[in-house]
């Protein structure tokens, strides 16, 4: 008896030291369920879409602006452009998520979490196992490929092979070189989503936005399917809408509305920062 | 001094010297061929020269573009890591000695599917690999003279003219489809149709601003047609993502979202360029202008082979002057 209570003994340490190595921490934060999105920040760059020609504040450097300038939003009712998707570093901006987590059946390990975005209904994927990214001449997507982290209780996800996307809805650009890291951090039923953007080719300093949720213990993200249909008649080839340098007539509509000096509208490195308020208040105003 | 010297060299050399001034600028000994699966029967060779695509079954192996000759033990080397199949194809997209460099080699190391009227048709049937291109890339590289001379057994064996060229090979259906006047005048793209790949040649490319060869005979105007059929034929699965692939001729896979985004910075800088040139702009005037800035992140280069100003020059004379054949 005494050398079956030793076994016992014994068969429970070994129990306690295999879950402590096994690998898959315990106390980390789960993820999983549906998070309805808070809109009271950043609104207009929500629901209503920004204003054209409205860059103040984001780090975007001069071939970036010259970009967004000739943006002309006719490129939204082109067929093979209604149904493109946010990509991942700005599709959390809109409306609901649905994170789940990937477990390994037979070894208990996190291999994956996963997140739904309801708006478009992409899926991207946070590889947990350690794998590594794809060769940069691997093929690049709106969702990019994305591994995680923990860092404490929170995820940091690293996300490379991005196509070229926008970090706002009136053309400003992100280049496919861009490289994103992203930090979700969970309070208890709330769940900050922080993402830093890193371009060197567009931008002059990285970029950083957050959005906070809200978990819905039983909320649920609908489909969101899309059709391409041709809107308006348009030159079927070797066409596409832009406005040439210096005639976009409506880059000048947000300074002058907002009574904001143009340059700042124009956005830059230095918009983003507190002391660019002793400048603007000695630009002139439009 | 180095881009002067290039652009001497160029002009001397007219279309061939787009493979010598590229090759020249290699470092082969360093280079490696990398190799990427796009989908369950194609393969992205990568390495110093264009990219290749490598179709293979039960059949053997067809390959679109060779990449430069002294690579050729190399590339060998990473085909057999994936296969021990015969190499019956070879197809070129265009002349250019980064895609054409390893015909010969290549070639050599395969075998021809020979019999009924193909015995007749390709005289040494049986030997090699058979090398399949648009007519005009024969008449080019057979053509070549002096050091920029390309022997023989690297010429196209099977040409054709027209539209396009169809084979049936590793039971999937390959079209070999002709876009005029784009790169050079002997341009195609390949589709793979049961795998759904496209294997685009220098129509189409992530790295650069277009390529556009006009000794060659290659066009601005040609550029932004070959790109409208590329987009034709790519149907993603969702938004602008997956579905169709596209192997472009230099840099990384890519789907429609990308050839999207190139077609818009071609078409961009033709209207900027062309209203420029209505406007009586000389060359140094629109260069000055920097009508690509906003692409030049992405696409420009003050370095090597194709740099942003040989870009506006060439942009700069095609538009100005649109050869007849241009579509």
């Amino acid at each position: 008896m005494r050398a079956f209570r030793a076994l016992q003994s014994g068969g429970r340490l070994v129990f306690v030291a295999a879950a402590l190595l096994s690998g898959q921490a315990f106390g980390q934060s789960t993820f999983a369920g549906v998070w309805n999105a808070g809109y009271f920040e950043d609104w207009p760059d929500r629901f209503p879409g920004p204003e054209l020609g409205d860059y103040a504040g984001l780090p975007l450097n001069a071939s970036d602006r010259a970009r967004a300038s000739s943006w002309n939003a006719t490129i939204l009712s082109l067929p093979d452009y209604q149904c493109r998707v946010h990509p991942s570093d700005y599709a959390n901006s809109f409306a609901d998520i649905r994170m789940w987590h990937e477990i390994d059946t037979k070894t208990q390990q996190l291999v994956a979490i996963h997140l739904q975005h309801f708006a478009w209904s992409t899926q991207r994927t946070f590889w947990m196992d350690s794998r590594p990214h794809p060769p940069e001449f691997a093929e690049h997507t709106s969702m990019g490929f994305s591994t995680g982290e923990w860092v404490g209780n929170n995820l940091k996800v690293t996300t490379t092979h991005l196509k070229e996307g926008w970090l706002r809805r009136n053309g400003v650009a992100r280049s496919d070189a861009a490289t994103v890291t992203e930090h979700f951090v969970r309070h208890g039923n709330h769940l900050t989503w922080n993402v830093f953007v890193q371009d060197a080719k567009y931008l002059e300093e990285p970029f950083f936005r957050n959005r906070d949720y809200t978990l819905a213990e039983t909320g649920a993200i609908g489909a969101y399917p899309c059709e391409s249909v041709v809107e308006v008649l348009l030159p079927e080839e070797g066409y596409f809408p832009h406005y040439l340098p210096g005639e976009n007539p409506f880059l000048i509509e947000y300074a002058r509305n907002h009574k904001i000096p143009s340059e700042a509208a124009m956005g830059g490195a230095a918009t983003m920062y507190p002391e660019y308020k002793k400048k603007l208040a000695a630009l002139p105003q439009p | 001094m180095k881009k002067h010297f290039l652009a001497a060299l160029l002009a001397a050399l007219g279309s061939v010297g787009f493979s010598v001034a590229s090759q020249a600028q290699q470092d082969f000994a360093a280079g490696e061929i990398r190799s990427l699966q796009v989908r369950d029967n194609v393969y992205m060779l990568v390495g110093a020269g264009g990219n290749i695509t490598m179709q293979v079954k039960d059949e053997g192996i067809l390959l679109v573009d060779t990449q430069f000759a002294p690579l050729s033990e190399k590339i060998v080397a990473a085909i057999r890591k994936i296969s021990d199949k015969p190499i019956h194809y070879i197809v070129n997209t265009h002349h250019h000695g980064d895609h054409t460099g390893g015909n010969a080699n290549l070639r050599a190391v395969g075998t021809t599917v020979s019999g009924g009227n193909m015995a007749g048709a390709i005289r040494d049937s049986g030997v090699g690999a058979a090398i399949v291109a648009h007519e005009n890339v024969l008449l080019r590289l057979s053509s070549a003279t002096g050091p920029q001379a390309v022997p023989s057994g690297g010429w196209p064996t099977s040409t054709f003219f027209g539209k396009k060229k169809e084979l049936y090979y590793n039971d999937e259906g390959i079209e070999i489809i002709h876009v005029p006047a784009a790169h050079t005048d002997g341009d195609s793209i390949v589709f793979f149709r049961q795998s759904d790949v496209i294997s685009a040649g220098d129509v189409f490319g992530t790295t650069s601003y277009p390529v556009i060869d006009i000794p060659g005979g290659g066009s601005y105007a040609g550029i932004v047609s070959a790109l409208e059929r590329l987009v034709d034929i790519i149907i993603p699965v969702y938004g602008q993502d997956g579905g169709t692939l596209v192997i472009p001729g230099h840099g990384r896979l890519s789907n429609l979202g990308d050839v999207l985004n190139y077609r818009e910075m071609v078409i961009v800088v033709r209207d900027r360029m062309q209203g420029m040139i209505d406007a009586g702009m000389t060359l140094e005037q629109v260069k000055a202008a920097k009508p690509t800035q906003d692409y030049d992140p992405v696409y420009g280069s003050t370095t090597g082979f194709w740099t942003t100003d040989r870009f506006i020059e060439a942009a700069y004379r095609s538009l100005s002057n649109p050869p007849e054949d241009a579509p």
